[in-house]
């Protein structure tokens, strides 16, 4: 959090029929619906989030997703990034308060892999859903499906993840917390984080510009996996892989995909990050194993299919 | 009317660049059925209409579709027979061309 970025606060996936994305986001990943704008996007949240949402869904002709956003600590912040992101090279747009309802100004900028982030500095915050405040109990109890807890992060297909990466640790000031890397030294996958976490965004190297490889999700426990993998079953919806851990960061997980196409993570648990930690390396020769740490094989769908 | 509307009859589906064919039960679409049969003849991926991966050719044969990724599949590319197949659901027997999916290479690898 060096340059003042606190966390990824929101992102916007395009859907393909808002019904069945609703089925999948809030009834079956357990996100609360807060709310749905004059445009006809649908705001969700994950129930330990204070903020008033962290997905926006949005119907479209193309899958994928508009942009990702993070919260910035305050307006000082976020003028000082702007101003060092139109430096940096990026185009900067400035999006009005209230765009997305409740939401502050917002800087949207692109960048070298091809996909639009956004910081802002204040969003409506409404509290975690369901629990006070003050003497919080441990959950609400009409949570539904796998009873996410937050939206924690997206990981994006793209080409010259260098730039990307130049872009938000030098501007935005993330760390690389783990990386891939070939035999040259080039780095083809990098997990940065802007706080503890393992990542906060992760990219990885791929020909076309500004791809969506998917969100993710955060459950507790090993068991809310499987239990996940249990109500994928149960409604009969497109499994990626899993349940299994990663090599990379080291969380356990599983992958499925959207109505829309647009592939979900849900996982628990995984490595922790301090400012002078050295970036974890993955060895490209062991790409199997850092990808899907049980099978030690990549799958070509995780490779490829991509929005 | 074809004739095999009324029955519960499946359907065949021959995909001719692979040199398969499998029988695809009614009510699925082209993808899940082949799945369901592991006839292993047309790519998987999201298996909803998004990452391209099942894009076929439809060479013959009436079918219904839901919608799928412009980016994948544009309105000229449907007019030519162009379609995903976890999006397509046979009305009737059909021939099919598998294998059309590709990653735009336009951009090149790792400028920086």
């Amino acid at each position: 959090m060096k340059k003042g970025v606190m966390r990824p606060g929101h992102i916007q996936i395009r859907v393909l029929d808002m019904a069945e994305a609703l089925e999948h986001y809030r009834d079956l990943i357990g996100l609360i619906e807060t709310h749905k704008d004059s445009q006809g996007r649908v705001y969700l949240k994950g129930w330990t989030e204070v903020d008033k949402f962290s997905v926006v869904l949005r119907e479209a002709d193309e899958p994928g997703m508009d942009f990702v956003g993070y919260k910035v600590l305050n307006n000082q912040v976020l003028e000082k990034l702007e101003q060092e992101l139109i430096a940096f090279g990026c185009n900067v747009e400035a999006i009005p308060a209230g765009e997305l309802d409740g939401c502050g100004r917002r800087v949207r900028f692109d960048s070298p892999t091809g996909h639009m982030f956004e910081i802002y500095a204040e969003k409506e915050q409404t509290g975690k859903w369901g629990v006070s405040n003050v003497n919080p109990e441990a959950f609400p109890r009409d949570l539904k499906g796998m009873k996410a807890t937050r939206f924690d992060h997206c990981l994006l297909y793209g080409p010259n993840i260098a730039g990307t990466i130049q872009l938000f640790t030098e501007v935005l000031g993330f760390d690389i917390a783990e990386q891939v890397l070939d035999g040259e030294g080039t780095r083809l996958a990098g997990f940065l984080t802007a706080g503890m976490k393992a990542h906060d965004v992760a990219f990885i190297e791929h020909p076309e510009l500004g791809k969506f490889h998917h969100s993710s999700f955060f459950l507790e426990t090993w068991e809310d996996v499987l239990r996940a993998a249990d109500l994928i079953s149960m409604t009969d919806t497109s499994l990626d892989i899993g349940p299994t851990r990663h090599g990379l960061t080291h969380g356990k997980t599983i992958y499925f995909f959207d109505p829309s196409g647009n592939r979900t993570e849900v996982f628990c648990g995984g490595d922790y990050h301090y400012p002078d930690h050295e970036p974890v390396t993955w060895t490209a020769d062991e790409l199997g194993k850092a990808i899907f740490y049980h099978d030690r094989v990549l799958n070509e769908r995780f490779l490829s299919a991509v929005t | 009317m074809s004739s095999t509307d009324s029955s519960n009859q499946p359907f065949e589906i021959k995909v001719v660049n692979r040199g398969k064919t499998y029988l695809c039960d009614q009510g699925e679409s082209l993808l899940s059925g082949m799945e369901q049969k592991s006839a292993d003849c047309i790519n998987v991926g999201c298996r909803g209409g998004g990452c391209g991966m099942c894009k076929i050719r439809i060479i013959k044969g009436r079918f219904t579709s839901k919608r799928m990724s412009k980016a994948h599949v544009s309105p000229e590319e449907a007019e030519k027979g162009y379609a995903l197949a976890c999006r397509t659901f046979p009305s009737e027997n059909m021939v099919i061309e598998s294998d059309h999916f590709q990653i735009d290479e336009a951009v090149e690898l790792g400028t920086s």
